[in-house]
């Protein structure tokens, strides 16, 4: 039988080289640029046409979700299969054909807890990129303790009714649709909370981005003002959503974890040992120059090394069937610490090359370091502060328990 | 590389923590303190043999089938969780590697046997000062008609006190600090000229100052290339430093899981102190850096089994992690323990004190901190 199994592997693989041999286009195997990163949905401009392309082929195959059921437009494939066609797009370099909210967070809870209508409905335009989603969760009254959140929804008759704001909206001006988490129950805290999908461009909504410390960003305040919703967009049961909410979360803790925040690479700058080099100089035997801070770059280095080997241990165990736990909280808390230590010791080895803003004088990509600082201070709020991630690893993880 | 373990390992892993559980308790080490042992325990190296511990990573038949240094790790941090003294990383494991890499057919034909049955334990005499250092060797070794006469003292020698035979790092060229010049040689405890000091230490495991004085060893005593015994030494103490961390992850986990039971049952102001959020949020952290850590010494084990390029870099990453580790709980372990951590009837000093010898040898955290970095160029 495993004769067979990896047989039939090694089939998949020659097809799969085959097709994207044939399919993926010569400008999609360089290395992504910033401003041609491919979020679909109705405002996409695709400033490359050959993205475009990729997007198509690859949607229609179902390859942007390979793993989803082929009945919603996935791929179908089985885990070894996907395991097998991610090592040829790694071998080709291809760009990603899509980056979606969708893919990573939305779809996945909407395969668990969606009805059939749904899934047909909404599953398919994520695979091909055709709709764009955003997340309505955070409410200036709302952050860490999400549950607090007061967006109403009342129940009309044959429709609900919305009205409230949510903040930190990424991408609202942009998507197309949102996964909203709204109040269907004023007299109970967790157990009033609905989860409903709607059109971005229903009357009433309004999105509004927000200038963050590190300048433009892709985050919204986000308003609703009588917005009308039918009755079978909402997901799950009436009062039942906080259940899909945490479920989304840690797809989405993973999604942001997996990547260790992206760090700043693909815009040209270099690792903190680098610029350190460049700017604090080098003993005779090519050492930084400033021992304390090598040895601060050296324990960086170190933890984001252990943090790399740790995603690929769960990610290998996971394949071996092996229970792996609440690992999500783990890594969101590390991969925060991580991103942030490292832009921390990039301005440091910067020095006063790090303290420009705009315009000239300044090297480009020093200057994105710099935006990237002050970003990467957002990675411990964001997705769960690192407060409420700890909270989950004591709680669920280690088992302690709250007050009595 | 593979982070999940075969079959045999998981069997291995599993009689080893059963072993350490049923016949090595802390109560053992305490047993063997309150009687003055310092480590010394005949009974434990016979049930050690009998087991097959001894010969983890020495296959029956030369390029035979072995449990790997992943198995050998297993039953490290089996040991680690339950402090047991026992010969295992000095015999098993750095014996048999420095045997194995760097002996003749003829010295792998005399020895390995014995150190796979549990007959010869050995001890590896390299520091010379109180830091792990491992060029500053001053030890001579000098020609002499029949082979070398060695002279010169090796301090804190972590199982000399109960050693049968000793690896010596001496020189044989140049001067302390030289790469060139050192070379290893088998000595046994009882030649001539060889002074064993023995040392009551702070975990109650012991070890010695070994004096070597007009000793005369063969040519056949002589391990490895003259004057590049390095080349056979660095790879051994990257060896011994990844098998350091996996019984420092074992006690971190213990020392862990011990103070969260305390957490789980400790009153005052009538709550559980583990209700209270700065316990919890030291204690998640703790947990998170030792999911890091164990990531760390499985692929620097893994490493070594594979024989990947990178063993030195795993190496120091694992040893430095599970140093921080195993000092960040052990002096959690006591505080968060209160007034009682700090009695000697309770458990947490017992993984404090062994904590600090653990992360003394084969290099510290700062140590391996500042290989890492002139392994990545910086």
């Amino acid at each position: 039988m495993a004769y067979d199994v990896t047989e039939d592997l090694d089939a998949f693989r020659a097809e799969t080289r085959e097709w994207l041999e044939a399919n993926c286009p010569p400008s999609m195997r360089t290395p992504m640029k910033d401003n041609e990163i491919v979020w679909g949905g109705k405002s996409e401009k695709f400033p490359n046409p050959e993205s475009r392309i990729w997007l198509e082929r690859m949607g229609e195959k179902g390859w942007t979700a390979p793993e989803w059921p082929a009945a919603y437009g996935g791929g179908g494939l089985t885990k070894e299969q996907n395991r097998v066609l991610q090592e040829e797009l790694r071998r080709i370099k291809a760009r990603p054909a899509l980056f979606s909210f969708g893919l990573w967070m939305f779809g996945p809870a909407l395969l668990e807890f969606g009805n059939e209508e749904q899934k047909k409905r909404f599953l398919p335009d994520i695979v091909k990129g055709k709709t764009r989603w955003c997340q309505g969760y955070s409410e200036p009254g709302a952050g860490s303790d999400l549950a607090g959140l007061q967006t109403r929804c009342e129940d009309k008759g044959d429709h609900y009714l919305i009205n409230g704001q949510k903040v930190w909206t990424s991408y609202a001006d942009k998507a197309d649709w949102i996964f909203c988490l709204v109040r269907t129950d004023t007299s109970v805290k967790h157990e009033g909370i609905s989860f409903i999908l709607f059109d971005m461009t229903s009357p009433g909504v309004e999105a509004r981005p927000i200038l963050l410390i590190s300048g433009e960003s892709p985050f919204c305040e986000t308003f609703f003002t009588d917005v009308k919703v039918p009755k079978d967009q909402l997901v799950g049961r009436v009062n039942g959503g906080w259940e899909i909410a945490k479920r989304l979360l840690q797809f989405e803790r993973s999604s942001i974890s997996a990547g260790g925040f992206g760090g700043t690479g693909g815009s040209g700058i270099l690792g903190p040992e680098e610029y350190a080099k460049i700017h604090v100089g080098t003993d005779s035997e090519g050492r930084i120059a400033d021992g304390d801070l090598r040895g601060r770059i050296a324990d960086h280095k170190m933890y984001a090394k252990a943090f790399n080997l740790t995603v690929q241990r769960q990610t290998e165990q996971a394949k071996a069937g092996q229970q792996v736990g609440h690992t999500a909280s783990i890594l969101k808390y590390g991969a925060a610490k991580m991103n942030q230590d490292r832009h921390e010791l990039l301005i440091e080895a910067l020095g006063s090359e790090a303290l420009g803003w705009e315009g000239e004088g300044f090297d480009k990509s020093a200057m994105r370091a710099t935006r990237g600082w002050l970003r990467s201070k957002g990675n411990s709020i964001e997705g769960g502060t690192s407060e409420i991630n700890l909270n989950v690893i004591a709680k669920r993880v280690l088992g302690l328990k709250d007050h009595q | 590389m593979s982070f999940v373990l075969t079959e045999d390992q998981e069997m291995l892993r599993d009689t080893a923590m059963a072993f350490a559980r049923d016949e090595l308790p802390l109560t053992h080490l305490r047993a063997l303190r309150d009687k003055g042992a310092n480590g010394h325990d005949p009974e434990t190296r016979k049930k050690l043999a009998e087991l097959g511990f001894f010969g983890v990573i020495i296959p029956e038949e030369p390029g035979g089938e072995h449990f790997g240094l992943v198995g050998l790790g297993q039953i490290l941090e089996a040991q680690g969780r339950t402090l047991a003294a026992t010969p295992l990383l000095q015999t098993a494991l750095i014996a048999a590697s420095a045997i194995q890499l760097g002996g003749s057919k003829a010295q792998q034909a005399e020895w390995l046997p014995k150190i796979a049955m549990g007959e010869t334990t050995f001890a590896l005499a390299l520091d010379e000062s109180a830091h792990f250092a491992p060029l500053n060797v001053a030890t001579e070794a000098e020609r002499n008609g029949q082979g070398y006469t060695l002279n010169g003292m090796k301090r804190f020698v972590p199982g000399g006190h109960d050693a049968d035979m000793f690896i010596v790092v001496a020189r044989t060229f140049g001067e302390a600090g030289d790469r060139h010049g050192i070379t290893l040689f088998l000595v046994p405890r009882d030649a001539k000229g060889v002074t064993v000091q023995e040392l009551k230490t702070v975990d109650s495991h012991g070890a010695a100052h070994v004096t070597f004085e007009d000793v005369i060893v063969g040519e056949g005593g002589v391990l490895g290339p003259v004057d590049e015994g390095s080349d056979v030494l660095e790879p051994v103490l990257d060896r011994a430093a990844i098998g350091q961390a996996a019984e420092m992850l074992g006690s971190s986990a213990a020392a862990f899981e011990m103070t969260l039971e305390y957490l789980q049952s400790r009153k005052q102001f009538g709550q559980l102190i583990g209700s209270f959020q700065s316990l919890q949020h030291r204690a998640a952290k703790m947990f998170t850096e030792m999911e890091m850590t164990r990531s760390c010494v499985a692929a620097a084990l893994a490493a070594v089994d594979a024989g990947s390029g990178d063993v030195a870099e795993l190496a120091s990453l694992a040893k430095a992690k599970a140093s921080e580790l195993v000092h960040l709980v052990s002096n959690e372990c006591v505080q968060m323990h209160g007034g009682i951590g700090m009695t000697d009837v309770a458990d947490p000093g017992l993984y404090m004190k062994r904590a600090r010898v653990q992360e003394a040898m084969y290099g510290g955290a700062s140590w391996h901190r500042d290989r890492y970095a002139r392994l990545n160029g910086f």
